[in-house]
């Protein structure tokens, strides 16, 4: 760390230390009933990529603050921890946690805030940002410091990944708003014996909250999560109805451990859960594995997932996209390959 | 019963022009950007935002008192604002800027969006499509919210209004399912996919549409300074995927799998 410039230095380098400050990072820890989104252990090794300091914050509701802090404590790569429990963040909303970064922000110099591209995070950030007066770069694949500088550079990929824009936030900007892709991140490994020093912060009451958090509703699944699954078994719009595309696929996905996806069409047409979505707009997913069944293969599909390993694809139309970017293809239907399928892998 | 003045919603909707959905994206040689020299279209979020209103509109009839459609783009936008308003807007606003200008930022049309709200002062709804699917940002509506301290709900996939007692309920997409708000009015709404599906404008609609005003404003008349903010340094291309091998039974498909390393658990 450089100490202060005498007067007397040079000028020049008495200015150049001046801008020279080290990142001082705030990483939003989501979770889900005290157990932590894997996507944000992604944002966690981003943050450590910046070269400073590295702060987590835990937001929650009483019930589920033990557990979380529990997890979050025993991450690497954590020089602190925030926490900030109240009932008002069981069932958050932006109107009552963005009061609350924005105190954190102020009462700090915090010179990075980042997230994973979570839904949540997606909507708090920009928000905080903007009442801030600074940009905020979404869903960034890499990350550059000039700790001299103090400009960051991000790549991040625009026009559903048909091109990648190579962005930097400069100087200027006091805080730098981020959200990871957590495909581009390797998660953050935990240690038991790792001892972070953990702050409480007090929530901020807000009076007069416009938004009211009425219900939420979850796909439950015991199936491997699709952000984070390394085998993907994906339907696209050939599987009739939803008893069909559960009864055909999922035997597959079982037989291979795998999580289950669907194209728009599929997901349009009420065969799976919007959750399931893999596109642009929906999941972006790169695991190991990633098998397309019945899926043609447009634009704002691959953009989901044409980053991963290895991709298997099998459509009746030998001239679908899909086979241009799959590294095995099939032709033929898949109610005849994936029975057959499902059979032969379980030997 | 006339719905009383004070319960009239005025609905506020942005639009940006973007490079169609369907059009195969080519970075440039000079690695500045893509080849804009292609076909263009209302960003389809955007379509769904105008579509929505339009289906307010129908469902609560006298209750809606204006539709007003706005772009920030060079002269070419007008095209989007003529769509928006054979689609059903009553008005539009043009801010416009030079075709030579960068594509504003996320920040800077939040701030132009305020702008007109404060001389706009009856908007109470403002509908945007989630993201643009040229710069997949998604933020421009969360931004518009914090800068006016409005509440918002984002990725909507259903969304009834409440005039009367100035209030909406929103079912929203989230990671892993869905979530249902209520939002006191003025409210900002992103639009998810499967809001609703756009209509296509009819003839009648569209010649109709050349008769509705188009205010035009600059940026400076609104006292905002659009010049970005964030520095593109380049725009390269992806690495490239080659697609390989077809095989022609389940048999060779399993021994490949098993080459890779992928059996059954």
């Amino acid at each position: 760390m450089f100490s202060r410039p005498a007067v007397r230095v040079a000028r020049h380098l008495a200015r150049s230390y001046a801008s020279a400050v080290s990142p001082n990072a705030l990483v939003i820890l989501e979770h889900r009933q005290g157990v932590l989104d894997s996507a944000c252990l992604s944002a966690l090794t981003a943050a450590t990529q910046l070269g400073g300091k590295v702060t987590g914050l835990v937001i929650s509701g009483p019930d589920s603050a033990a557990a979380a802090l529990d997890s979050a404590k025993k991450l690497k790569g954590l020089d602190n921890l925030l926490h900030s429990t109240s009932e008002l963040y069981s069932a958050p909303v932006v109107e009552t946690v963005s009061p609350l970064l924005s105190k954190i922000l102020s009462e700090s110099s915090y010179t990075h805030v980042v997230s994973a591209t979570s839904s949540f995070a997606k909507s708090l950030l920009p928000r905080v940002a903007a009442q801030l007066d600074v940009p905020a770069v979404s869903d960034i694949t890499s990350l550059e410091h000039d700790a001299a500088s103090n400009a960051t550079t991000f790549t991040r990929p625009i026009y559903a990944g048909n091109a990648i824009a190579t962005v930097k936030a400069p100087s200027s900007v006091s805080i730098k708003f981020f959200t990871v892709r957590s495909t581009s991140f390797a998660a953050a490994l935990s240690d038991s014996a790792a001892s972070v020093n953990v702050e409480t912060i007090d929530p901020v009451h807000v009076s007069d909250v416009p938004t009211e958090h009425i219900s939420t509703s979850l796909t439950k699944s015991d199936r491997p999560e699709l952000g984070t699954a390394s085998r993907i078994v994906s339907g696209g719009r050939p599987l009739k109805n939803a008893e069909t595309f559960e009864a055909t696929l999922y035997p597959l996905a079982d037989v291979l451990g795998a999580a289950v996806g669907a194209s728009r069409a599929a997901v349009d047409a009420g065969y799976a859960d919007n959750s399931l979505q893999v596109g642009q707009t929906g999941k972006v997913v790169a695991p190991e594995l990633y098998m397309a069944f019945g899926i043609s293969g447009a634009i704002q599909h691959l953009a989901g997932m044409k980053d991963s390993k290895l991709i298997v694809a099998v459509n009746k139309d030998p001239d679908a996209p899909i086979f241009q970017v799959a590294d095995i293809g099939l032709v033929g239907d898949l109610y005849e390959v994936i029975p057959e399928l499902t059979e032969k892998l379980k030997k | 019963m006339r719905p009383s003045p004070a319960c009239l919603l005025n609905i506020l909707v942005p639009v940006k022009r973007a490079v169609d959905y369907a059009v195969k994206i080519r970075v440039n040689p000079q690695q500045t950007g893509v080849d804009l020299n292609v076909k263009h279209s209302m960003n389809p979020f955007d379509e769904i935002a105008v579509e929505e209103a339009v289906r307010i509109r129908e469902k609560l009839k006298d209750e809606v008192k204006s539709i007003k459609a706005v772009t920030i783009g060079p002269p070419k936008s007008v095209d989007t604002l003529r769509t928006a308003l054979a689609m059903g807007a009553d008005s539009a606003i043009h801010v416009e800027i030079p075709e030579s200008a960068p594509s504003p930022e996320p920040l800077g049309v939040a701030k132009t969006l305020r702008a007109i709200i404060d001389k706009n002062k009856e908007i109470d709804l403002v509908i945007l499509g989630k993201q643009a699917i040229d710069d997949d940002a998604g933020q421009t509506g969360q931004m518009l919210a914090g800068l006016l301290g409005w509440s918002q709900a984002t990725f909507a996939s259903k969304v009834d209004i409440d005039v009367v007692n100035k209030v909406a309920t929103v079912l929203r997409e989230i990671d892993g399912g869905s979530e249902q708000l209520k939002c006191r009015l003025p409210l900002i709404i992103t639009t998810d996919l499967r809001l609703n599906e756009p209509r296509y404008a009819s003839l009648p609609n569209i010649m109709k549409a050349k008769k509705k005003p188009i205010e035009k404003l600059k940026p400076t008349d609104l006292g905002v300074d659009l010049t970005p903010i964030l520095e593109t340094l380049k725009v390269t291309e992806p690495p490239k995927r080659v697609g390989g091998s077809k095989v022609g039974s389940v048999d060779e498909l399993v021994a490949k799998l098993k080459d890779a390393g992928f059996t059954g658990v």
